[in-house]
Order: structure tokens, then sequence, then C-alpha cells
């Protein structure tokens, strides 16, 4: 009796979750004298709707684990990964494509620049999906790529057949946005998406990230380097530190803290000061 | 005049045939980003193919789209070679080019083939429209040329050929969002050397012999097309750049006849007109920048 009842426990439980990572780790040129632990033993699950935001000095082991949920590799054995409910943890590349959408740092990719804007978001539109002999460009695509785009405020719907190599920075990493969000995956990853962008536009962009997600009810992950973004953003906040998951804040808690109190949070669960001078003096945002 | 015209005319059947390898080139150069070198071996395949299919009384239509399935099974492997045992592209092009010269001559039996006597499908044409000389070829290749321009011209605008464009482009993003890069990659090359055979076949049957050695510098000769079409045309969206490739090979073929009734060249200096043409294209962009100081990344080397 009890037992059946832990089950079906566990099987709402991993109806309810969007990600759930079990004991992952990852471990880089095992077995050389530069062998890494990038990743050691995490365990994270994600509810819908969860915006976690993740800090933690270079290193830590962040892209990594978004490397990990988005499929570029394998955890070490004995870890997994499972993706609205369903074991993807080998279900690698492509493969993993229309579970997980992504933006990186750098504006160029992810966005093929030579192809038109409209392009790039017929390309997205079919994430994961068969592609066939249609033809990718019909007025019911455009119309609807239109209002997506409309919805930014850039003036990109204007815009549709323009490369996107002519665009800034800042309108790439919008439309990488919409593209990495169209075709609403379970996750969206984002990778310091803001890095590389004046802080002004960062602000744009952040703010636009926040609203998509908001809209769409995506259930996202975003790496930061800036202790503010991280605190303002997102209904929950993970710290790394050396491969761990040493801090994992829920939103009340979230709520009530400053940037001073979060460095010393960090600094007692790791037993170190927080190595990242990015962090410190980035408080323009 | 009356040799003016001719030289039109002619300039204009080559910029058709060879038109097709221009775009075989530039689909795998410009639309993979992936130099393929193969096409000096696949030309001549198609040749071949469709010269000894003909001798062996197999119809000419028959043995000319034989020629192409020939040439896209080239493209394929050389795209096996790189996608699936990781040899870089220019290499897989290189050794698909040594092993067709001696697939070839395999083929062939012999170093060349005459199809003087022989049904072509610019035979066939002839008895159908009445048409002889420069302007049936024109005829022809014309027809040719106007069915893979239609063709692709639809093909690149599909979710798949969207997809194979952007594999040269952003081959990582496009793995992001769910296509086996490999595959496009495959088709592309298959595409690409696929159309460089088809002009093969339409070449030899036009000229009335296969020759083993007739496709030495045609990746170059693509190449220069592609380039001086792109320079002339400044194509923009995809019609315009397969018009841009009939156009590159048409100005291409005209400035080397051209050059041929000067005193001081040889028809075999051609080669080493072409290749400047190419070099000095290619070395623009860099020595400009050079000369504005601007930021130059390290050569590639593929
Ligand atoms: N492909 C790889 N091969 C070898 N080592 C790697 C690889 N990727 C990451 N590492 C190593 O794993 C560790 C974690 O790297 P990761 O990129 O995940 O850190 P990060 O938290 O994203 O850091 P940053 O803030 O600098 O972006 C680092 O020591 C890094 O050198
Ligand atoms: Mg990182």
């Amino acid at each position: 009796m009890d037992t059946t009842g832990d089950k079906m426990v566990n099987l709402a439980m991993q109806d309810h979750n969007i990600l759930e990572l079990l004991r992952v780790s990852k471990t880089f040129a095992r077995g050389t004298v530069d062998e890494v632990k990038a990743l050691n033993c995490v365990s994270l699950t994600m509810a819908p709707g969860d915006f976690i935001t993740v800090i933690g000095s270079n290193g830590a082991g962040k892209s990594t684990l978004l490397n990990i949920i988005a499929g570029l590799f394998p955890p070490d054995n004995g870890g997994r990964v499972v993706i609205a409910g369903e074991d993807v943890t080998n279900l690698l590349g492509y493969k993993r494509a229309s579970y997980v959408g992504r933006v990186w740092q750098q504006p160029d990719m992810g966005t093929a620049g030579k192809l038109s804007i409209e392009e790039n978001l017929s390309l997205a539109l079919l994430r994961g999906k068969p592609r066939g002999f249609k033809i990718a460009l019909n007025r019911e695509r455009r119309r609807f790529f239109r209002t997506r785009l409309a919805s930014l405020g850039l003036g990109l719907e204007d815009r549709l057949g323009v490369p996107a190599h002519t665009l800034s920075g800042g309108q790439r990493q919008a439309l990488a946005l919409i593209m990495a969000t169209i075709s609403n995956p379970a996750i969206l990853l984002l990778d310091e998406h803001t890095a590389t962008l004046d802080p002004k536009t960062a602000r744009t962009v952040l703010s636009i990230t926040d609203e998509i997600i908001t809209r769409e009810k995506m259930t996202a992950v975003m790496v930061t380097h800036n202790m503010e973004v991280a605190l303002r953003y997102g209904n929950r906040l993970i710290m790394m530190h050396r491969g761990r998951v040493i801090l994992d804040i829920a939103e009340e808690q979230k709520k009530g803290l400053s940037v001073t109190s979060l460095l010393r949070a960090f600094e007692r669960a790791a037993g170190e000061e927080f190595t990242d001078d990015s962090v410190l003096l980035s408080s323009e945002l | 005049m009356t040799t003016a015209l001719s030289i039109l005319n002619s300039s204009l059947y080559e910029g058709l045939a060879f038109g097709l390898v221009a775009i075989g080139v530039y689909m795998t150069f410009r639309v993979l980003d992936f130099p393929d070198l193969s096409v000096d071996g696949t030309f001549p395949l198609g040749a071949a193919v469709a010269a000894v299919l003909i001798t062996t009384g197999v119809n000419p239509h028959l043995a000319t789209l034989a020629a192409l399935a020939s040439g896209l099974l080239a493209g394929f492997t050389t795209g096996i070679l790189n996608t699936k045992l990781r040899i870089s592209a220019l290499l897989s092009g290189i050794l698909v080019m040594v092993a067709l010269y001696s697939i070839n001559l395999r083929i062939m039996g012999r170093p060349n083939i005459s199809l003087i006597r022989e049904v072509t499908i610019f035979d066939w044409a002839s008895n159908f429209l009445g048409l002889s000389g420069l302007s049936l070829s024109i005829v022809v290749a014309g027809v040719a040329a106007l069915v893979v321009f239609l063709m692709l011209n639809w093909f690149l605008r599909t979710d798949i050929g969207l997809a194979l464009r952007a594999t040269g482009d952003n081959e990582h993003m496009v793995r992001g969002l769910g296509v086996d890069t490999d595959k496009t990659v495959l088709l592309g090359c298959a595409l690409g050397n696929g159309l460089v055979a088809l002009a093969g076949a339409l070449v030899a049957q036009n000229q009335g012999n296969a020759d083993i050695n007739m496709g030495s510098g045609m990746i170059v000769m693509g190449l220069a097309s592609v380039i001086i079409g792109e320079g002339i045309f400044r194509p923009k969206g995809i019609s315009w750049v397969l018009v841009a490739c009939f156009g590159g090979a048409f100005v291409y073929r005209l400035f080397m006849t051209l050059a041929l009734y000067t005193t001081f060249l040889r028809a075999s200096d051609l080669k080493l007109i072409t290749a400047a043409l190419v070099i000095i294209a290619l070395a623009i962009p860099y020595l400009r920048k050079r000369i504005r100081h601007e930021w130059i990344p390290p050569a590639t080397r593929w």
C-alpha cells in the first residue's frame, strides 16, 4: 500500500517537473593531467514556469550545466537528464533540439547572418520537426512573425527581408530570443546573453527576455555575471561553485536579498571569497 | 560583325552549359561553405557515363540522367568522407577527385570516346526543332539551364532548402534547431556535383567526345564564374544568385574567347589567366582591409 502510494506520488512529480537533473557530473579530459570536474553530482528540478537565474565564479560549471541540459554532450555515467517527463540523457545534439531553446553570449551565434529575419524565424519555427519541400515563407507565417516581432518594440516587424547580419547586437539577441521561444520548447537556456551588449541595450534585451518568459510561461535558466540582474529577475536563484550548486534560493527568500547579503551567503556556503571581478564592478544595471 | 555575333553566341552556349558548373560550385563553396574540389573529377565523370551509355545504345536522355545520378553519388561520397569520417572538406574533395580519375578511365576503358557517330540529345533536339549549329546548342543548353534554375529556385526556398542554406552560414545554430547538418551537407554536396556531372554530359555530347582530361581546372573556372557573377550582378535573393552564376559563366567565357584573339595569348595560357583572376578576386577584400588597417583574422587553412 505504502509503496504504491509512493510510486504514484513519484509519477505525479515527474509529470509536473519540466526538468530533472539527477546526479549529473561532467569530467573533461578524464585521466589526463588536465582533468577537470566541471560538474560534481548536480541534482536540480524545475517546475513549469520556473525562471532560475544562475550565478557563480568563473569556471564554476554554469555553461557546462546548460550544455548538459541542451544535450551538447552526455553527463558522466550514472547521471540522468529528464525533460518534460522524458529521459533524454542519451538524446544528444540535434535530437535534443525540440526540448531546448537557447540564446548564446555572442549575438552571431543565435542567428544565420546571411539569411533574412523571416528566413531565420522560419528555420526556428520548425525546431525539432521534420522539414519538407513546402515553400518556407508564406503569408500566414509572415503575419505570425510580424506579430511576434512587433511585441519587441524594435521595429523589426518592418524589416522581415533584411539579412540578420545587418542588425545590431541587441537586435540580433532579441531576434535570437524570439527564435529560441517561437516553437515553445520545454526549456529556455540563456548563457550570459547580454554580456557583450552595452549597458543600455543589455537592459532592453533583459526586459524583453523577462517579458517573453512571462508571456509564454517559459521555464527558463539564465546565467548572468550580474548579481543585481540575478536578484531582479526570475523566481529562483542558484549559485554554483566548483561544479556544485551551493545555494538554491526560493522566491520569497530571494525578494529580500541585496547584493551584499547574497555575497555573504555565497562566502558562507563556499567557504571562500567570490572570485569574479566583473560581478562586483557591474553595478551600472 | 559575323565573328562578333558568333563569339557572343558561342559564349552564350558556354555560359549556359558551364553556368551549371558555376551553380554546382556555388552550392558547395558558397551555400555550404564547403570548398569541394571533387568537381574536377565529377565533370568528366558525367561525360564518361553519358558517353559510354550512349555508345552502348542507351537512349541519350537516360544516359544524361544517369550522368546526373553519377555526379550525385560522387558528391555524396565527398560528403560522407567529411561528415562521417571527419576528413577535412578540402581533402575529401581532393581524394574523391583523384579516385575519380581512375574510375573515369575504368568507365570509359580508354582516355577518349567519340560521340560523332552517335545519337545525342542534341541530335534528338535537332530532329525535333529543326535547328542546327550554335543555335541548337544554345537551345538545348538553355532548356537544361532553365529546368535547373526553376528547380533550384524552388528547392532553395523550401524548408529543407532553407536548412541547407543555413548550414553553411551557422551550422551550430542549425543543429540547435534540430537539423541533422550531416544530412544537409550530404544533400548539398550531392546536388552540386550532380549539376557538374550534368554539365559534363551536355558538353561531351555537344562537342562530340568525352575526354579523361576535360575536367582539369573546372573548379577554378567555376569559382571564377561565381566571383565574376557576384561582382557584376551583386545578387540579392536566390533567383538573382542563380542568374548571376549563369551570367558570370557567360562573361568569363566571353573574356576567355576574346583573350584568344589577342596576338600574345595562347589557348594554353587560359588556365593561368583564370587562376590569376581568382587570386585577385580573393585577395582584394583582404588587401582592402590591410589598407584600412582593419582587424584581420588569421589565415584559414580549412
Ligand atoms: N569542452 C571542454 N573541455 C575541457 N574543459 C572544459 C570544457 N568546457 C568547460 N571546461 C572546463 O570546465 C570548467 C567549467 O567550465 P564552464 O564553462 O562550465 O564554466 P562557467 O561557469 O560557464 O564559467 P564562465 O563564468 O567563465 O563562463 C572550467 O574549468 C573549464 O575550463
Ligand atoms: Mg560560461
